[in-house]
């Protein structure tokens, strides 16, 4: 049976990682390479790393740490961060990265999704989506959410978007629901279970892990294939051993 | 020994290195159907398309060196793919060194498509290429498509359906899985294929 994948997420800013709350006031968490180290060796089942900068500053993700990180891991992991072309995608799977995801510049392009998926298979192409629901009560898209001062709310609904996404070759979405990031009430049931109706490839739940209910919550109620969390993991709020104990003991399907 | 990846142009090659380096062992990167042939060990990494990946392969000449080795040859994911004689997707000829028609995941309701994570390995039969697996043993899968069951199958796995995960037909022989991505166990069954 296949297993639900546990994530973390390391927000990568200048060569460290970082975690914000709400998406902001960035701290610094530790190395890349000793916490991608430590979390394998803890049984992370796969990990994504996000330049959270990257897209902001109009750059790429900066190839140097993916290779590094390849050359140790040996679990899948999917790196993020302003990729807007075939040939920066390219750069950073060759580097040893598993998978893509591609957030803002997809927004800006939608074609990229077909590209990427023309290129290299819909395999290694993953939507992330940053969502927030309006005062209307509709969830719309945001975009480069790595720098508050930038972030821009999108008319685009994101139940449209999944759907685009996934009909131009999205193999995965990440969904990270906005308004519970950061602050550790559980994840956004409601939305991800509304994604989940329409969402036919794996579905991956990010944003307000905060205890190992959470978990339990959204793979049972909302069903999605993996959950991502960053700051429970990096701050040892959560450990995933014993994480991966009480799933299974939940009756979730997971590797121990 | 010297170890060969055969460089068709699949995204993975680094990620194969780096495990096989983690090994002890340094795998040179080639398309030189000379290194090729004369390689102990010969290994087809793969991701992408099935037309894409044999059209590289016919490119660069390969088609024919590949067919007819004698020593061990390790097809990974798409790599075991284009070992099999045909493949649903796009409709391509394959290798044929494997009497197996690759299909893609049924669309049943609620099945999601690609098979992406972490599923249980379950042996079929005993091979060196299976030592030291356990039970409960799990590894790193991405397909879209798969090879069905057959006489050459040493393990299945489960995704609305037993499909082949590890196939061995001679010298040649196939994970449908990405061993250098998944953890310890794949890590043996890497080191198990060098030990052949």
């Amino acid at each position: 049976m296949l297993s639900r994948r546990l994530i973390p997420c390391l927000d990568v800013r200048d060569g460290q990682v970082v975690k914000g709350v709400r998406f902001r006031d960035h701290v610094v968490m530790g190395e890349i390479v000793d916490l991608a180290l430590r979390y394998r060796d803890e049984g992370a089942d796969e990990l994504v790393f996000y330049d959270i900068t990257a897209s902001p500053e109009g750059r790429s993700v900066d190839r140097g740490w993916v290779e590094r990180v390849a050359r140790v891991i040996d679990i899948p992991f999917c790196v993020a961060g302003g990729i807007r072309s075939v040939d920066e995608a390219r750069a950073v799977l060759h580097a040893g990265a598993d998978k893509i995801s591609v957030n803002s510049p997809a927004l800006e392009r939608p074609e990229l999704i077909d590209e990427l998926a023309a290129a290299f298979g819909v395999q290694c192409v993953v939507a992330g989506i940053d969502s927030l629901r309006d005062a209307d009560g509709e969830w719309r898209v945001r975009q480069y959410t790595g720098d508050p001062g930038k972030t821009q709310a999108l008319p685009r609904r994101t139940l449209d978007w999944v759907a685009e996404a996934q009909q131009r070759g999205a193999g995965e979405i990440v969904l990270n629901c906005m308004g519970s990031d950061g602050v550790r009430g559980g994840y956004d049931r409601e939305q991800l279970s509304a994604v989940r109706a329409i969402c036919h490839v794996p579905l991956i739940a990010s944003g307000g892990a905060g205890a190992a209910e959470h978990f339990r919550d959204a793979f049972v109620e909302a069903d999605v294939d993996g959950a991502l969390a960053a700051s429970v993991f990096h701050s040892g709020a959560i450990a995933i051993p014993a994480l991966k104990q009480y799933l299974h003991e939940q009756g979730v399907a997971i590797r121990l | 020994m010297s170890v060969v990846l055969v460089d068709a142009g699949g995204t993975n090659i680094g990620s194969v290195r780096y495990a096989l380096q983690r090994l002890g062992v340094d795998a040179a990167l080639t398309a030189d159907a000379r290194t090729i042939r004369v390689a102990d060990k010969v290994i087809l990494p793969g991701v992408g398309a099935a037309g894409p990946g044999m059209a590289r392969l016919r490119e660069l000449g390969l088609v024919d060196v590949l067919r007819s080795l004698n020593q061990p040859v390790l097809g990974v994911c798409l790599g075991m793919q284009l070992l099999c004689t045909h493949s649903e997707e796009g409709d391509t000829a394959c290798l044929g060194l494997l009497p197996a028609s690759v299909r893609r995941f049924a669309g049943l309701p609620g099945l999601r498509v690609p098979h992406m994570g972490w599923n249980s390995l379950c042996a079929k039969s005993a091979h060196p290429l299976l030592a030291g697996l356990g039970e409960h043993d799990q590894a790193y899968f991405v397909h879209s498509y798969a090879v069905p069951l057959g006489d050459f199958t040493l393990a299945s796995s489960d995704y609305a359906g037993e499909f082949s995960a590890v196939v061995a037909r001679g010298n040649f022989h196939g994970m449908q899985f990405h061993p250098e991505r998944s953890a310890a166990v794949g890590a043996q069954l890497l080191k198990n294929f060098l030990n052949l």
